[in-house]
C-alpha cells in the first residue's frame, strides 16, 4: 500500500473523467500502518490529568443534545420491539380469518385434521404440544435445578467450570442436529427401553402410559429431546440466580449449625425461588416452540393418546411440515391459525406464571424457618 | 495506489457498469424441491452458454410455486410435482397456463425385514397403507411372493409427514389400483393416514424404516439410488413385477396416454416394461407473460432444456423424457415465442 515515489503517467487508471493532475505526492499516504501507533510504543499518556467529577462534562448543552438523541434512539428501539410483536399478531390474526370464517372456532378445536377433505382441527396438535412440553419440563426442571445446586454449592470450582462450559456448548447445538442425533441415537435407545417394558414379566405394558407397541419414536423420545434442549437455559439461569444469594445468607445458615442440605433446602433455594421460576419459564418457552427436532422424533401422527410410547404431532411440527405444500388458501389459513393458537397458549402460560408469581410473592418470600 | 486513484477507478467502474450489464435478462421461477438439483445444474450450464441470461429458482415447494406464479404473480415461471387442478387454473391471474413436463421421477417402496427380495402389487400396498394388512405373513403378501417364507411379524408403516409430491404420486397410484383407498384416503400432497408413523422428508422416512424392524415406507427413486437403499419391485398393469430404474420410469412416460395439456398422472400406465409409480414434474409457463424479453428467454431455455439439457438428467438420477414426447413438447414451446 505504499505510495510509489515515481509514477509513470501511463500506469494510472484511465478514467473518462480525468481531472487535472493532482499533487498526489504532497498528500500523506493513506495507509493504515501510518495511523496506528506502534505496538511496542508505550500507551499514549493522557494529555491532562483527570479533572474532578464536577467539571468532567463541561459543555452542558452538548450533553443535553446527546442525551436527547440517546433517549430517542433507545425509545425507538423499544418501540420497534413492541411493534414487532404487534405486527406478528396482526399478521397471524389476519391470516387466520379465512379458516375461522370457514369453519368457526369450534371446528378449529376439533380433533379432526384431514386436508384432503378440508377439515382442519387443532386439538390433536394442541395435545401433542402440551404433552411433550410437560414431559420435557418434568425432566429438565429438576435436572437443571439440581445440577445448578451442585455446580454452585457442592462441586469444586474447577470441575463446575468445566461442566458449565459443556452445558453452554449444548445450548449452541442447532436443533436440527439434535434431531438427527435423536433419530439415530436416542430413538433406538428409547425403543430398547420400550421393548423391555413390553416384554417385562410384571405386565408393565398394561399400565396406560406404557401401552402400545414399541416404536421408539413418539411422545417419550420427543419429551427427552426437549428436556435436553431446555436444560442449558434452565441450568444457566438457575446457576446465576444461586450465585446471587448473599454470602451472609449462607454463612448465617452454617453459623447456626445447618448441614449443607439444610442450608441449601432451607435458605438458599427459598431465597432464589423466583429466579428459578423464571428459569423454568425460559425453558418452557424454548420447549413450546421447538419444531425441527421434535418433528424428527415424534412420529407425526395426529392422535391423542395417553401412552408415552404413542406417536403424536405438535403445533409447530405440523406448520413446518405442511406449509410449503399447502394445497389451498384455506389450508394455509388453517396452518396460520395453528400458529395463532400456539402464540395464545404461550401468552396464557406466561400470564398464568406471572400471576402465580405475584400470588405466591404476597405470602412470605422470606426463607422458611429452620426446623 | 493513492486514495484518489482508487476513487477514480471506482467512478470509472460505476460509469461503465450499466453499459456492461444492460443486456442481462433476469428470469425468476419458483416451485418444487424434486427438480431442484437438476434445475440448478441446468440454470448454471445455461448461464455459461448465455451469460446474459440469469435464471433464479426458489425451491419453495410445488404449492408455493403454483401460488407465486399463478395467483401472486411474483415469478416468471412456476414448477410443480403435481399438475394444477381445474380450480387452481380457474383462480389463476394469468391465462393460459401451459404445463410442460421437464423430467421424470419415480417413487419406490422400501422395507426392513429379515427376508429380502420381496415384491408387491398395488392392491397389497394399498391394503397395507389402509391398515387392512397388518402382518408380514398375510396371504396378500404371500400371493405376491410365492415360495418365500414370510415371518409372522407386525408391519410398521411409515409415510411422509410433510406435504410432498412424493406422497402425491404414491397415493395417486394406490388410489388408481384400489377403489377403497381412493374413497378412504384420496389424493393430495398431504393426506390423512389411518395408520403409521410420519417421517420428515425422504431422509426421515428412510431413517425410520432402517431403524424399525418390520417397517415399510416409500421414498423418491432418486433418493434411493443416491443412498444405495434397496427397494422392491411393483406390479404393473401388464402383470409384471417391475424394478424401478431410469429406463422403466421413462417407459412409463412412453406408454402412458398424454393429453394435449400434459396435465396427466402417469401412474399405473398401460403397457409392458413400465414402472407403475412414475410421475412427471412440470414447468408452468404462460404465453401471456407481459415482458416479451423474459418470455423469449424462457422459450429459449425450455428448447435447450428439452434437447441438450436432457443429457444432464441421467447423471443426476432423473429419468429422461421419451423422444416422442420431447418432439411434441417442442411444438408447444413455440407458442411462447
Amino acid at each position: 500500500m505504499d505510495l510509489p515515489t515515481t509514477e509513470k503517467p501511463g500506469s494510472r487508471s484511465p478514467g473518462p473523467v480525468a481531472p487535472p493532475k493532482a499533487p498526489t505526492h504532497a498528500m500523506p499516504p493513506l495507509s493504515l500502518s501510518a495511523r496506528v501507533p506502534d505496538a511496542d510504543a508505550p500507551p499514549p499518556v493522557p494529555e491532562e490529568p483527570r479533572r474532578p467529577l464536577a467539571t468532567r462534562f463541561p459543555k452542558r448543552s452538548s450533553g443535553r443534545t446527546a442525551d436527547l438523541i440517546f433517549r430517542l434512539a433507545t425509545g425507538a428501539c423499544a418501540a420497534a420491539v413492541a411493534g414487532l410483536i404487534v405486527v406478528a399478531i396482526v399478521f397471524m390474526v389476519r391470516g387466520s380469518i379465512p379458516a375461522f370464517k370457514d369453519h368457526g372456532l369450534g371446528a378449529i378445536l376439533s380433533p379432526e385434521w384431514d386436508p384432503t377433505n378440508q377439515k382442519y382441527g387443532a386439538l390433536t396438535f394442541l395435545f401433542g404440544t402440551a404433552y411433550t412440553s410437560l414431559i420435557g419440563m418434568m425432566i429438565a426442571l429438576p435436572l437443571g435445578v439440581l445440577t445448578a445446586v451442585a455446580l454452585v454449592e457442592i462441586l469444586p470450582h474447577s470441575l463446575s467450570k468445566v461442566i458449565s462450559l459443556a452445558v453452554e456448548l449444548l445450548a449452541a447445538i442447532p436443533s436440527v442436529l439434535l434431531g438427527l442425533w435423536g433419530i439415530f441415537t436416542l430413538v433406538p435407545l428409547v425403543r430398547s427401553f420400550e421393548v423391555s417394558i413390553y416384554k417385562s414379566p410384571l405386565g408393565l405394558k398394561n399400565i396406560p402410559i406404557f401401552s402400545g407397541s414399541p416404536m421408539g419414536v413418539g411422545f417419550l423420545a420427543a419429551g427427552l429431546l426437549l428436556a435436553i434442549m431446555a436444560l442449558p437455559f434452565i441450568l444457566s439461569v438457575t446457576r446465576e440466580v444461586l450465585l446471587q444469594v448473599p454470602v451472609s445468607q449462607r454463612e448465617a445458615a452454617y453459623a447456626l449449625g445447618a448441614t449443607r442440605w439444610q442450608a441449601i433446602y432451607n435458605y438458599i433455594l427459598p431465597y432464589s425461588w423466583k429466579g428459578i421460576f423464571g428459569a423454568g419459564l425460559l425453558g418452557l418457552a424454548r420447549v413450546l416452540g421447538e419444531t425441527m427436532a421434535v418433528t424428527m422424533v415424534i412420529g407425526n401422527t395426529p392422535q391423542i393418546k395417553a401412552s408415552l410410547f404413542a406417536s403424536g404431532y405438535t403445533l409447530a411440527s405440523v406448520i413446518a411440515n405442511e406449509f410449503t405444500e399447502a394445497p389451498s388458501i384455506l389450508a394455509i389459513s388453517a396452518l396460520i391459525s395453528l400458529g395463532l393458537i400456539l402464540l395464545v397458549v404461550s401468552i396464557l402460560l406466561n400470564a398464568a406464571a406471572r400471576l402465580m408469581l405475584i400470588y405466591l410473592g404476597r405470602g412470605s418470600s422470606s426463607p422458611r424457618e429452620a426446623k | 495506489m493513492t486514495s484518489r486513484t482508487f476513487i477514480r477507478a471506482g467512478l470509472a467502474a460505476l460509469l461503465m457498469a450499466p453499459l456492461a450489464f444492460a443486456q442481462t435478462i433476469s428470469v425468476s421461477g419458483a416451485g418444487g424441491t424434486f427438480i431442484y438439483p437438476l434445475a440448478s445444474k441446468w440454470f448454471h450450464e445455461y448461464n455459461v452458454l448465455h451469460p446474459n441470461i440469469q435464471i433464479n429458482y426458489q425451491s419453495i415447494g410445488s404449492g408455493g410455486g403454483i401460488r407465486q406464479f399463478s395467483v401472486e404473480r411474483t415469478v416468471d415461471f412456476g414448477e410443480t410435482d403435481g399438475p394444477m387442478n381445474d380450480q387452481q387454473l380457474g383462480e389463476a391471474k394469468i391465462k393460459p397456463i401451459m404445463h410442460l413436463p421437464l423430467a421424470l421421477g419415480g417413487v419406490v417402496p422400501i422395507y426392513n425385514l429379515s427376508v429380502h427380495g420381496l415384491r408387491f402389487s398395488g392392491e397389497t400396498l394399498a391394503n397395507i397403507y389402509l391398515g387392512k394388512v397388518v402382518m408380514w405373513d398375510d396371504a396378500a403378501i404371500a400371493k405376491d411372493n410365492p415360495g418365500v417364507k414370510l415371518p409372522a411379524e407386525p408391519i410398521n408403516i411409515v409415510h411422509r409427514a410433510d406435504g410432498s409430491g412424493t406422497t402425491y404420486t404414491w397415493v395417486d397410484f394406490l388410489s388408481k389400483v384400489s377403489p377403497d383407498f381412493h374413497k378412504k384416503i384420496g389424493v393430495g400432497t398431504s393426506v390423512t393416514w389411518p395408520v403409521g408413523l410420519g417421517g420428515k422428508g425422504n431422509e426421515g422416512v428412510a431413517g425410520l424404516v432402517r431403524q424399525t424392524p418390520g417397517a415399510i415406507g416409500y421414498v423418491e427413486l432418486i433418493y434411493a439410488l443416491q443412498n444405495k437403499i434397496a427397494y422392491a419391485p411393483v406390479k404393473n398393469t401388464a402383470g409384471e413385477y417391475v424394478n424401478a430404474s431410469l429406463e422403466t420410469v421413462s417407459a412409463a412416460a412412453a406408454t402412458a396416454q398424454i393429453p394435449a395439456d400434459y396435465r396427466v398422472s402417469i401412474t399405473n400406465p398401460p403397457g409392458k416394461g413400465a414402472y407403475p409409480i412414475s410421475t412427471f414434474t412440470w414447468i408452468l409457463a404462460s404465453p401471456a407473460l407481459p415482458d416479451q424479453t423474459k418470455k423469449k428467454a424462457i422459450h429459449d431455455f425450455l428448447v435447450w432444456a428439452l434437447t441438450k439439457g436432457q443429457s444432464y438428467s441421467k447423471d443426476l438420477g432423473y429419468a429422461p423424457l421419451p423422444k416422442k414426447l420431447v418432439d411434441r413438447e417442442l411444438k408447444d414451446v413455440a407458442k411462447l415465442q
